[in-house]
């Protein structure tokens, strides 16, 4: 045990952990060099092509230290986007220490700090690495600077390194073996493991990532999963490198998979306990909590038919993202379909992606919404969540409702305090703390309603400090509100599908946009299209689309008919896409896109 | 039986609207007639087809070519292929080139029929879209092709520019049937991308075309034509008793044609053709005897498409007896797809076939869509 070392390595978005992470597997050999590729953990292809870390990755190397031992190193490599941040958090417990890397172009940045705290909370030790020193826009002495007043180490304390040409990778390895303490626990003791993280398999089922905490895991031993209280054999143990490598037992302190055939998602839960049947361990390691989903949104097949397959890829998916949540839900306008709860915009991005590729389910997703608690006035009645517009009550009998609120953290330079201000304000958000960090960095908390960030919050503060700002939050509490339906209507028809709950100062001004915005989203028809806004009985926007009068192409000739027939199919092919709502052609990604407001 | 279509790729200047390839310098003229001969050398003896029934001269603008370099590539041509059918031999031309002159020497080459640019009568318009002629010429050429003894004409006008009144589109019409022309092209403006036009609707320097008025210009068009005696055969196509054009009308029916010149498309019943769009490039492949050229397979759905695309644009529509020589998975999904165009009336179900109705026409791009079949 002493010649372990588990740890994760953290950071902001972007600040290069997948990268230095290749240094470190390069150097240690754990991947040869044919099998080298850029953020070679990255392996999801979504993740290949957009460039992030979506899931946290686990990898076992050995590296030979200047004190003559060869040690094992059990690396997790985290996702930056806060969307992402229970990623980080389950992969800290299963740590001694962090990597904390800061990007030396950027600095410090909003889940630098976050992620830090996550890691203190947990006794880590942290190892500050000053990353991309390469860069010609670093600023090596000011960012060392600002680590110091962060963590309160000392300048030497601070590696400075580059994952892009390999700087520093060495001091690293040894800072590891030195300064991360080996795990401790007993080997002697009942079985006692955490369990991380799982993926699913479709083969092989789920695979539950373990850190042995007490005890030894021997493959073919019956264990049971403390919270579940399932019993399964483990008939496949091992450790993780690049691909599994089985092994006939894992011991204290060590990290590995454990396969049990389980195929159903439920069966198996992340931060639950695994011990041993024959001799349990007294009591459950401290789990995780549950990941609540932040935004939800309907999810509809756009085939009718297609209910049944899309519930059997959205199985498939929990298992391998647990974050996901979805029952069933039907909406006038779209029929069958299910309400899925995600982690934030780029969460329901990527199921949407991932459900169309792995799973060839082109889906119609519905405008998000944050959840919220509502309660009637009828007597003897108690608080229910609301996580649909259809859920929301008549005005008439609804005693309140409450809206979840988030602590924003802003960290900026202190020219676009103002800007952000204004931003934050509008967004009906209270300034709490304002702390300047140096003179150059200002880190602003604000609270502010859920709702209001999820959608183009980020753009838009990106916009007004021209990229030098970063963002987290953490959920906060539930806060009484003026929430309305703003109703939406074609032809004089509701769709429910392009309704959505907000605040009713906002009511108005977001009423108009939508209909500019489906002006523009809706393709023009052989009648005039009424689209209009409404809280209660009162039209509060409206707009026109003209009817299509003339849609014919003037010549066709030899010359003509290749380029014409194909985009003819483009049209037909884009009109499979589309939704009937009443008498009006409604575009698969108009129900997404109409609250993405932008200006 | 098969088709020619010969590109000519050169033009005085450049019409704003205009995104057909051609050029405005004639340098390459020369090289350019040597090279399309060279193209006949290289792929006529592989053309499965040696009956011509038609020829088309387009462009560009083939009226820059003498009655000599026309000849010349007849000559070339009739080394391969029985040219003793050909029923129609048309050249495009512009007003401006179409003196007295060169009228004669056009009636001593095989042409025989005439497609002349007018667009319109209008100075204002000739100007907006950049032609190269007077409406003085235009008038004037109509004149002089008669008397020179074209009697197979074809005048092509363009409706829908920003400016034309309904009025001022009737004139046009008006001036037009007064020569009693057997055969009328009529096409809305449309805007192209990476046209002039297009670049100074989007700087705003002009208004773009206003789709009410270009519908209610159309309508007027279907009337008056209707009521000087023409048959509305195909969207933008009129003829006088049944002086359809040819070669164009094979086109719409799926018949074979080789396309010669940078840019020609050809079809052989199973594959679309397209030589590079690039004279130059053109030219310096021919001088190596090697073909610069590009080959779609058509498969069953493409065809299917591309005839419900072509046929329902022409009064002839899709043919109840084609409709069975289908195979099923097509005529069942035309049926079905039709349904409710014939319901709302865009489509009249007669006798023997399918076709679009007035209202229909108007709607011809939709419609056609909704036919099509997609997997
Ligand atoms: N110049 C330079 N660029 C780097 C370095 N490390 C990473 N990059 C670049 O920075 C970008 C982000 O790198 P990643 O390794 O994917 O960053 P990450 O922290 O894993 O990102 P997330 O997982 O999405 O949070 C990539 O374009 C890398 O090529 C470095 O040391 N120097
Ligand atoms: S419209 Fe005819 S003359 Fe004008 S540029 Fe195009 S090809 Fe040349
Ligand atoms: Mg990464």
């Amino acid at each position: 045990m002493k010649l372990i070392r588990n740890f994760c390595v953290i950071a902001h978005i972007d600040h290069g952990k997948s990268t230095l992470s290749d240094r470190m597997l390069e150097i240690t050999q754990t991947i040869g060099e044919r099998e080298m590729q850029d953020q070679a953990l990255d392996n999801m292809d979504l993740e290949r092509e957009r460039g992030i870390t979506i899931k946290s990755h686990a990898i076992q190397l050995y590296y030979p230290a200047k004190d003559g031992n060869t040690y094992t190193f059990n690396l997790i490599d985290t996702p930056g986007h806060v969307d992402f941040s229970y990623e980080v958090s389950r992969s800290i417990a299963a740590c001694e220490g962090a990597l904390l890397l800061v990007d030396a172009a950027q600095g410090i940045q909003a889940q630098t700090i976050s992620n830090l705290y996550l890691a203190i909370e947990h006794d880590l030790e942290i190892i500050p690495i000053l990353n991309k020193v390469d860069m010609e826009s670093a600023m090596i002495d000011e960012v060392s600077d600002q680590i110091i007043d962060l963590i309160g180490c000392k300048k030497e304390e601070i590696i400075l390194a580059s994952g892009k040409t390999g700087q520093g990778i060495p001091d690293i390895l040894e800072a590891i073996v030195d300064r991360i303490p080996a795990p401790t626990g007993d080997v002697n003791a009942p079985l006692q493991g955490l369990v991380f993280d799982s993926v699913y398999n479709p083969f092989r089922g789920v695979v539950a990532y373990v850190r042995i905490m007490n005890g030894v895991l021997n493959q073919g031993d019956t264990v049971r999963f403390v919270n579940t209280k399932k019993e399964y054999d483990a008939d496949e143990i091992g450790i993780l490198q690049m691909n599994q490598v089985p092994k006939k037992k894992l011991e204290a302190g060590n990290v590995g998979y454990i396969i049990t055939g389980i195929k159903i998602s439920k069966e198996i839960k992340v931060g639950d306990t695994v011990t041993t049947v024959d001799n349990p361990c007294e009591k459950a390691i401290q789990g995780f909590e549950d990941v609540k989903p932040m935004v939800f949104a309907g999810i509809y097949p756009i085939d009718n038919d297609d209910f049944e397959d899309l519930r059997d890829a959205l199985e498939k998916l929990q298992l391998n993202d647990a974050s996901l949540t979805f029952e069933p839900e039907s909406s006038a306008a779209l029929g069958f379909g299910f309400r899925c709860g995600f982690l934030g915009m780029l969460h329901l991005e990527i199921i949407q992606e991932r459900l169309s590729r792995e799973f060839d389910q082109d889906v119609i997703t519905t405008v998000p919404n944050v959840s919220y608690q509502a309660m009637l006035t009828k007597r003897g009645s108690e608080e229910f969540n609301v996580n649909t517009p259809n859920d929301f009550p008549d005005p008439g009998v609804l005693a309140y409702v409450k809206e979840p609120y988030i602590q924003a953290q802003i960290i900026t330079k202190p020219e676009f305090i103002g800007a952000i201000m204004t931003l934050c304000l509008d967004k009906r958000g209270e300034l709490k703390k304002q702390i300047y960090l140096t003179q150059e960095r200002v880190e602003l908390h604000f609270d502010l309603p859920l709702a209001e960030i999820v959608f183009d919050f980020y753009d838009k503060l990106k916009s007004v400090s021209k990229g030098y700002a970063s963002f987290d939050y953490q959920p906060l509490h539930y806060k009484e509100t003026d929430l309305v339906l703003l109703e939406l209507k074609l032809n004089g028809e509701p769709v429910d599908a392009l309704s959505a709950l907000v605040h009713r100062t906002k009511a108005e001004s977001i009423g108009r946009k939508v209909c500019k915005k489906l002006k523009d989203l809706l393709p023009r028809q052989q009648f005039m299209i009424a689209i209009q806004a409404a809280v209660g009985a009162k039209i509060i926007a409206r707009e026109t689309i003209s009817a299509l009068r003339k849609d014919v192409t003037a010549k066709c000739y030899g010359g003509d008919i290749t380029r014409k027939r194909k985009l003819l199919e483009k049209q037909k092919k884009g009109k499979k896409k589309m939704r009937q709502v009443g008498n009006v052609e409604v575009p698969q990604k108009a129900f997404l896109e109409v609250l993405k407001l932008g200006d | 039986m098969t088709g020619i279509y010969i590109h000519v790729p050169f033009c005085k200047q450049a019409c704003s609207y205009c995104n057909f390839h051609f050029s405005t310098s004639l340098r390459l003229k020369d090289d350019m007639v040597e090279a399309i001969i060279r193209e006949i050398h290289l792929r006529a003896p592989n053309w499965p087809w040696q009956a011509v029934d038609t020829i088309y001269f387009g462009g560009g603008t083939p009226s820059l070519l003498s009655g000599l370099e026309l000849s010349r590539i007849y000559d070339a041509l009739s080394m391969y292929f029985d040219l003793s059918n050909v029923k129609e031999s048309t050249l495009e031309a512009n007003p401006d080139d179409l003196t007295p002159e060169k009228l004669k020497s056009l009636a001593d080459s095989p042409i025989n029929r005439l497609s002349i640019g007018i667009q319109s009568f209008i100075e204002r318009d000739l100007q907006y879209m950049n032609r190269a002629h007077t409406s003085e010429e235009a008038h004037k050429c109509i004149e002089d092709a008669y008397k020179m003894g074209f009697d197979q004409l074809t005048v092509d006008l363009i409706y829908g520019v920003p400016g034309l009144t309904s009025a001022e589109w009737e004139d046009n019409l008006n001036n037009l049937f007064q020569y009693d022309i057997p055969h009328l092209s009529c096409y809305a403006l449309t805007v192209e991308p990476k046209t002039a036009l297009h670049h100074q609707i989007k700087t705003g320097k002009s208004d773009p075309p206003d789709e009410a008025l270009v519908a209610d210009q159309f309508q007027t068009l279907q009337t008056m034509s209707e009521h000087n005696g023409y048959e509305h055969y195909e969207i933008s196509n009129f003829a006088k008793d049944k002086q359809y054009a040819r070669h164009n009308t094979s086109y719409w029916f799926g018949k074979p044609y080789l396309g010669l010149g940078p840019s020609a498309h050809s079809y052989d019943g199973q594959h679309r053709q397209w030589n590079v769009a690039n004279n130059p490039k053109y030219i310096k492949s021919m001088q190596s005897r090697q073909l610069a050229i590009e080959t779609e397979y058509l498969s069953d759905a493409d065809r299917y498409n591309e005839m419900v695309l072509c046929r329902m644009r022409t009064m002839w529509g899709m043919n109840k007896a084609d409709l069975e020589g289908l195979s099923e998975v097509f005529s069942k999904h035309f049926l079905q797809e039709v349904k409710p165009y014939i319901d709302n009336e865009k489509v009249i179900e007669s006798a023997d076939g399918y076709q679009l109705s007035r209202a229909g026409k108007l709607l011809a791009d939709k419609i056609t869509s909704d036919l099509f079949y997609i997997d």
